[in-house]
């Protein structure tokens, strides 16, 4: 090859491997960062999802972009956004509601919601999953894949230790009672197998809300600028699960790795456990025994938080690829798709009308705990969201870790955590 | 070549270099300083000046106090135990021992492991009840004990993975360096009659002072730049226990957008350093013998 | 042959050989004993990543099922892209640098070169926040040499060919100067050839660094089109169902395959090079 060529051809591979990947070129081109779960199958679903789309809609462009957790996502948006080059669309944690907004890095949906369609389109989500997804009189983002806590319970280890297998426990009491009867203690403070397991890494908050909801209490206010850590209910959550290592020994004492649990169970390590409804799909596949599923129990009542992600636009982005996100929101939550994914992921199909269709309504006849989560969220409550989330989450997460790993009592810890919320949120009153 | 050529063909070699230092190193270092006496820009308000506010912020924060006294920790476990088993790993290898290149292969493998890789296979490990740990320590009895998740024995186990990561690179170098000793010390000594140990500690070590020091040097930095099994191990978890200098910038500065915070603590742990390598230098300088 | 520096005079015989021998061999096994639960745990199903049944059939599946859950050949890409960038750059820059440094004694020398000196405290990776914003400024965000560019003037790198060049003798630089030759082929024919150890040396620390670098890249970087091996790595073993270990010990041999097989091919060389490279 000619010297003039060759240096012609190696420009133009340096150039394009520097330049910066084509985010959003053209006016019909729009991104769509979101976080993925270990499994290749999702990613492939996203992109089909995105060439059929692109098949209804010509002239319009989707590229999916996969991004990690709901954390690592939340991050390359936000420096995306700092830095000018925000992605059209994402998924994210229904809880960034407030950080997005003190950004400025989203628009509003009821902007692109014009025609009578659009708005009946609005109103078809379960309420529980608009909890979280509203605030100050506008709508921030889409349910896209949300869920809640559920139990899942080993009904071998239940038929074992002289229980019903078909009937999980429906109170606190009962819990505790089938723990002990399911935990098999081996001497040494430690047992073969627990009764029960509730993750506390990572992100302990979800969890703890379950027992919050059910202790009568709530975290947060509405407006997301003040937190209740240290209300009564709110500490006797704390000290029931804090029990229930050190009082009750049914369940691992220390910080239990979120993780893990799923293989806990697998390995019946632990006869039932508090996860995501997200992970039906892979416990299904992966447990070699028969398990249920059902509602988390009832202390003073019912009660799980709501979890998952919503669907965002951009701000920054032009105006002609706001309104092919609001597109392809409104793409991927039909009710014949959102059935669809809840049966691909296990997450709750995010609007009641899709149990109404065939494929729902075969899945949930063939697979009952398919409808767990659905039947929970009546009484199911928003996800702990304030402004600055991270930080205000993290002050509670941490106080949670002190109590559960025995450093500071429950009372203590929560206020603590109560003290350095007030710290972070007062300027936001 | 008069001084005026001279200096200009100096200037001119040292430009791309000094060029891109300046950039991303010196730039960056001020930059860093005079952000952390001015508020975190915010879409509602931009960055004003506050003096030491950010400073005295990270001075009331328990965490911040937590994270320094868990790097420091964390610097006094891992890196008198790497370089000891650096030395030792490299007298062995040196020795000739059966199998020695199967031996040498083994402990310089985790350094061409990526940390993220060694996070996720270590968690393994620390797995309560059927993790490796669990199931050889169940093995002889013991119980098992949830290693990560307890406040106690979170951090020491951190360590024992930066430590495995390490070792093995800091053994190439001591092996280079016992290599260049030469056998006519060996036997000179043999002859006057000193024990091998006598010779290892007036001979090999004080030879070996100048790797010693250059290896020091690369542990301290380690020390305060390996966050990665931390970010995919422990979160900083439980409640803080792990959560070291670095890891906590990473959290003010991208978790929680709170840059100027961020870069406070970062200049702290930048002066923190400059001191660590001053005392260095100054201690240690003095006392090698080069050749 | 015997090689220099080893003690046979002081080797162990009997009795403390043999313990010695027990002792080495024992670390050893604990220091692979990672690697190897690895291998076990990719080349066999999920259900034996926590137990190990020595019979148990063997699998690809986790590889198959790891390749097609992330573009790891993109990765793969990327990060050869990535540290040959970051060391040729490196090769070129440092020593024109040390070359300026060892053979002049120019006005301002001793203020550059402690400019200099002061990058092997003040590390890149320390820097993150305002290197973000730079990298922002300048419109590079999201790309391989936006990963590279910070680490592309190495204190170490200078520091060493420095010491390097410093102890060529002075009688080849003038013979050479004698024949005509102008400073830059001094350098390239003196200095550069007598120094290729190091070279080596410093480059084979210069990849393994950069091909295992994960928290500037993870956040510098958005795309899978930039992403390296560990960003894609990190990105792929997070997960809402739990940790698989059997895929992400698949994709970890993957990634970390080349750096393994190169140092098991090269081991030899590895060590000679350190050890020529005269770095005490």
């Amino acid at each position: 090859m000619k010297r003039r060529e060759f240096l012609k051809a190696t420009a133009g591979v340096a150039a394009g491997l520097i330049a910066k990947p084509a985010l959003a070129q053209s006016a019909t081109e729009i991104t769509f960062f979101f976080p993925v779960a270990v499994g290749g199958p999702i990613t492939k679903i996203i992109d089909g999802y995105a060439a059929d789309f692109e098949k209804a809609n010509a002239g319009v462009k989707v590229k999916p972009v996969y991004a990690g957790t709901y954390q690592e996502t939340l991050i390359k948006v936000l420096t995306g956004h700092k830095s000018g080059n925000p992605p059209t669309s994402s998924v994210l944690l229904s809880t960034d509601m407030f950080t997005l907004i003190d950004e400025d890095a989203i628009a509003p949906i009821d902007d692109f919601v014009k025609s009578d369609d659009d708005k009946a389109w609005l109103k078809s989500f379960f309420p529980a999953f608009m909890l979280n997804s509203r605030t100050g009189g506008k709508t921030w983002g889409a349910p896209f894949q949300r869920s809640t806590v559920v139990m899942y319970w080993n009904k071998e280890l239940f038929k074992e230790a002289g229980l019903d297998p078909e009937k999980p426990p429906a109170t606190w009491a009962e819990q505790v009672a089938f723990a002990q009867k399911l935990t098999k203690p081996d001497g040494s403070g430690g047992a073969s197998q627990w009764g029960m397991q509730v993750p506390s890494s990572g992100f302990p908050y979800w969890l703890f809300q379950g027992f919050t909801t059910q202790a009568g209490g709530i975290l947060m206010n509405e407006a997301g600028d003040r937190t209740f850590y240290d209300k009564p209910e709110v500490i006797e959550a704390l000290s029931y699960w804090v029990d229930l290592s050190r009082k009750y020994k049914v369940h691992p004492p220390g910080i239990v790795e979120w993780g893990t649990t799923p293989k806990d169970f697998f390995e019946r390590k632990t006869a039932m456990m508090w996860t995501t409804t997200g992970n039906l799909t892979n416990v299904r596949n992966s447990a070699k025994f028969p398990f249920g599923v059902g509602m988390l129990p009832a202390g003073k009542r019912r009660g799980s938080p709501t979890g998952g992600g919503n669907f965002y636009i951009s701000k920054k982005a032009p105006k002609a690829q706001q309104e092919a996100a609001f597109k392809f929101a409104r793409f991927l939550t039909t009710p014949e798709r959102a059935a669809q994914w809840c049966v691909d992921t296990g997450y709750v199909a995010v609007r009641p009308d899709s149990f109404d269709t065939e494929a729902l309504k075969k899945y949930v006849a063939d697979f009952p705990p398919a409808a767990v989560a659905r039947d929970q969220l009546q009484y199911a409550v928003a996800e702990l969201s304030t402004h600055e989330n991270q930080r205000v989450t993290k002050a509670l997460n941490d106080g949670l870790q002190a109590a559960l790993t025995g450093t500071k009592a429950p009372a203590q810890a929560m206020k603590d955590s109560q003290a350095e919320a007030e710290r972070i949120l007062s300027r936001y009153r | 070549m008069t001084r005026t050529r001279a200096a200009i063909h100096g200037w001119l070699l040292l430009l791309p270099a000094m060029a891109l230092l300046a950039l991303f190193t010196h730039w960056p270092a001020l930059a860093t300083f005079i952000d952390s006496f001015y508020s975190t820009p915010r879409p509602i308000r931009p960055a004003h000046f506050v003096g030491l506010a950010n400073y005295a912020t990270l001075a009331d924060d328990p965490i911040f106090w937590q994270a320094l006294t868990n790097n420091l920790w964390f610097a006094l476990g891992t890196i008198p135990v790497s370089i000891a088993l650096a030395l030792l790993m490299a007298l062995w290898v040196n020795d000739r021992i059966a199998g020695r290149t199967l031996i040498r292969m083994a402990y310089f493998t985790p350094t061409v492991l990526p940390m993220i890789a060694i996070a996720n296979i270590w968690l393994f490990f620390y797995t309560p009840q059927y993790g490796l740990l669990a199931q050889v320590l169940g093995a002889f009895g013991i119980a098992s004990h949830n290693w990560l998740g307890s406040q106690d024995t979170a951090l020491i186990c951190v360590m024992i993975v930066a430590i495995w990561k390490e070792a093995g690179f800091f053994m190439i170098f001591y092996l280079a360096a016992l290599q260049q000793i030469p056998p006519s010390l060996a036997e000179a000594s043999a002859l006057e009659g000193a024990s091998r140990f006598y010779y290892f500690r007036r001979i090999q070590f004080p030879l070996l002072m100048p790797t010693t020091l250059f290896v020091l040097i690369n542990a301290v930095i380690n020390a305060f730049r390996t966050v990665d099994h931390i970010i995919v191990m422990t979160h900083g978890g439980p409640d803080n226990a792990t959560s070291l200098l670095l890891f906590r910038i990473y959290e003010l500065g991208f978790n929680f957008w709170d840059t100027s915070l961020a870069s406070a603590l970062t200049v702290v742990l930048l002066v923190g350093l400059a001191l660590v390598a001053f005392a260095q230098w100054a201690f240690l300088e003095p006392r090698i013998h080069y050749r | 042959m015997s090689m220099r520096g080893e003690s046979h005079v002081y080797a162990p015989a009997g009795g403390g050989r043999l313990i010695e021998t027990v002792g080495a061999w024992m670390l050893a096994l604990l220091w692979i004993l990672p690697l190897a639960y690895a291998v076990w745990t990719a080349f066999h199903a999920p259900e034996f990543s926590t137990r190990f049944a020595p019979l148990a059939p063997l699998t690809l599946n986790n590889f198959e099922r790891a390749f097609d859950a992330a573009p790891f050949a993109r990765y793969f890409l990327n990060t050869v892209i990535l540290v040959t960038l970051v060391l040729g750059c490196q090769l070129v820059l440092c020593t024109l640098a040390a070359y300026a440094f060892a053979r002049s004694d120019f006005l301002g020398s001793g203020v550059a070169f402690a400019l200099v000196l002061a990058q092997l405290m003040i590390m890149p990776d320390v820097l993150i926040v305002e290197n973000y914003r730079t990298m922002s400024f300048i419109g590079i965000l999201d790309s391989i040499p936006a990963i590279a560019l910070p680490y592309v003037a190495s204190a170490f790198g200078i520091f060493l060919l420095r010491q390097t060049f410093k102890s060529v003798p002075r009688e080849l630089d003038e013979a050479a100067r004698v024949e005509g030759a102008g400073p830059l082929q001094v350098l390239l024919k003196v200095y550069v050839p007598l120094a290729k150890p190091v070279y080596l040396a410093y480059g084979l620390v210069s990849v393994s660094y950069h091909w295992n670098n994960f928290l500037w890249p993870l956040i510098v970087t958005n795309s899978v089109e930039s992403r390296p091996l560990t960003v894609g790595l990190q990105v792929f073993s997070s997960g809402d169902q739990g940790i698989d270990w059997s895929i992400i010990c698949a994709a970890t041999l993957m990634t970390s395959a080349p750096l393994l097989v190169a140092f098991l091919l090269f081991q030899r060389q590895f060590v000679q090079s350190f050890m020529r490279a005269g770095i005490r």
